[in-house]
């Protein structure tokens, strides 16, 4: 069997950081990727804006993405591709790994795991479209691995579902390769994207962006041939009255991405049902004691630049975890409880206008005073503050102009100065209608 | 004039009012708000002046594992020539294996600017 002191599942952006940042610290690494290259989603990602808040330039996403391969190489951190990962289990000794690749069967014994498998788009059996079951309704990503990756351009005249990134992104990567795309439909009153992409993949190709319309119904045999859009009321209840037929051969759809968790829940790791990804601590580190998350598995995010931030946090502090037994090797890691699991995690409870905060509870037997967290709000707000509350004081707050639902903020917190203990109740609250 | 434009150099999106004046001499200036930097600035005074662009697409190969290869223009092209360079793109087959940042069409349509690949995928 192999043994090694931190094991990542998951080649993309978040793997490939956590994967540097582990071996940086001294670990012994192995990552596993199912795809046959490194670099996850970016592969197919081929239009510019990655890489801003962490370089200061627009590279593309291949362009983002070997960045890190090159530095992942450099270090001769060993990556097993094309490799599965079948099933994982806790033992006294860590997690043992059960791999399958051409190879054959593998298993691997690691001391911290570290989850960096992405998110999965939202399909159309998610959404509920009536009608037949057509060729030709596609999610934005399926659409964007034909046309970057395989060179097949999937539609001559599509709909577009959903205003999410991807969907936008392609609406006018698929205008430029010379097809029609007839419009978003968003179901909800605001786009879901980031506002930069409604104007430069939209507007800038005269594509028309419906709000609070939806796809309710698809036709055709072999190939879908139309699909009914109608209006929703403010409840998103269809107005019967304005349903459309819209000639098409295609559907795409954007209609959101969940972080993928499956090993995670089999490990019993507890999931936050606001992010959809693991609860985790400052360090990145689940209810599982050694078992980290990062990257869209952790929370989806909307710039590559975080998902690389949190994919280093959880690298370094797998390492840390894994190295206290270096020369123990015989130490049970399970009944282990150290730093962490011994009752002295205090959760951040959320409260008005917030969708998520990240991480979701803090350690305080751990350096407080430089914690990066990221929040989303829950609608779409001018002139509000960020407050953080411990037993109902307010200890910090940020004014913010705008906040947006599609635009993740992130910042840095002291929250050691907050004088918080372990009876202490943390809240974390929006709130709007402040005046400048 | 007045103009309400989005900012797309960052994603923090910047929601801009631009106003243009004409002085007595016929000069045309500029006044920017809403814009969080510079950049914004520069970005808005060229949506009105000669709006610029990037594109980014892919090549064809002759190469059967990696038969679209991913390029970009070395920098921005106006915002009229997206089609124009798109079909100069899509006129090229890749038959040797090239590396990022090699150039793809060198001074596309005399533009000033090259189409360079932005992955080392052939390698």
């Amino acid at each position: 069997m192999v043994k090694t002191d931190v094991l990542v599942i998951g080649g993309g952006p978040a793997g490939l950081a956590a994967a540097i940042s582990a071996k940086k610290e001294g670990a012994d690494v192995i990552l596993v990727e199912r795809e046959a290259r490194l670099g996850g989603i970016l592969k197919q990602c081929i239009h510019d804006g990655f890489g801003l808040v962490r370089y200061g330039e627009k590279l593309s996403g291949p362009e983002y993405a070997e960045r890190f391969i090159g530095e992942f190489l450099e270090l001769k951190i060993k990556a097993k591709l094309l490799t599965f990962v079948t099933s994982i289990e806790k033992n006294d000794k860590g997690f043992k790994a059960a791999l399958v690749s051409k190879e054959g069967i593998e298993e691997v014994q690691t001391k911290s795991l570290i989850l960096a498998t992405g998110c999965r788009e939202r399909t159309s059996k998610q959404v509920f479209i009536h009608g037949t079951r057509p060729a030709g309704i596609f999610t934005a990503g399926t659409a964007q691995h034909f046309t970057n990756l395989l060179g097949q351009l999937p539609t001559k005249r599509c709909v577009i579902l959903g205003s999410g990134d991807i969907g936008l992104i392609m609406a006018r990567r698929l205008t430029l390769e010379g097809a029609k795309v007839l419009g978003v439909y968003e179901v909800k009153p605001t786009p879901s994207g980031l506002t930069r992409n409604i104007h430069q993949c939209l507007y800038d190709f005269d594509i028309p962006l419906y709000l609070s319309h939806t796809v309710t119904r698809v036709f055709g045999d072999d190939r879908l041939t139309a699909v009914e859009v109608v209006k929703v009321d403010e409840k998103m209840q269809v107005i019967s009255g304005t349903e459309e037929i819209v000639e098409c051969d295609a559907l795409i759809l954007s209609v959101g991405l969940i972080p993928e968790n499956e090993i995670a829940e089999d490990l019993d790791v507890e999931i936050d049902p606001k992010t959809k990804g693991p609860k985790c601590d400052t360090h990145l580190m689940t209810s599982v004691p050694g078992i980290f998350s990062c990257g869209n598995a952790l929370h989806v995010s909307d710039l590559v630049d975080y998902v690389s931030e949190s994919g280093e946090t959880a690298g370094k502090y797998a390492a840390h975890f894994a190295l206290q037994f270096q020369d123990a090797d015989n130490k049970n890691i399970s009944s282990y409880t150290g730093v962490l699991g011994d009752g002295k995690l205090v959760d951040i409870e959320i409260g008005d206008n917030i969708l998520y905060f990240v991480p979701q509870s803090l350690n305080l037997e751990t350096d407080l005073s430089s914690v990066i967290v990221y929040f989303r709000s829950k609608d779409v707000f001018d002139n509000s503050k960020l407050k953080i509350k411990v037993d109902g004081k307010v200890v910090f707050e940020k004014k913010y102009a705008f906040l947006r639902p599609p635009e993740m903020e992130k910042l840095k917190l002291d929250f050691a100065s907050f004088g918080i203990t372990d009876k202490s109740l943390i809240l974390a609250e929006v709130e709007v209608g402040v005046s400048e | 004039m007045n103009k309400e434009i989005v900012c797309i150099t960052c994603p923090r999106g910047c929601i801009m009012k631009v106003t243009q004046e004409k002085d007595d001499l016929g000069k045309i200036s500029f006044q920017v708000t809403g814009n969080f930097c510079k950049k914004g600035e520069t970005f808005a005074i060229n949506e009105l002046t000669s709006p610029m662009r990037t594109i980014c697409s892919t090549v064809k190969t002759d190469f059967k594992d990696v038969p679209v290869l991913p390029c970009r223009v070395s920098a921005d092209i106006p915002k009229d020539k997206i089609f124009d360079v798109m079909a100069e793109i899509n006129k090229v087959v890749i038959t040797e294996k090239i590396k990022r940042n090699d150039i793809i069409i060198k001074n596309v349509l005399g533009l000033g600017v090259d189409v360079i690949c932005t992955s080392d995928m052939l390698n």
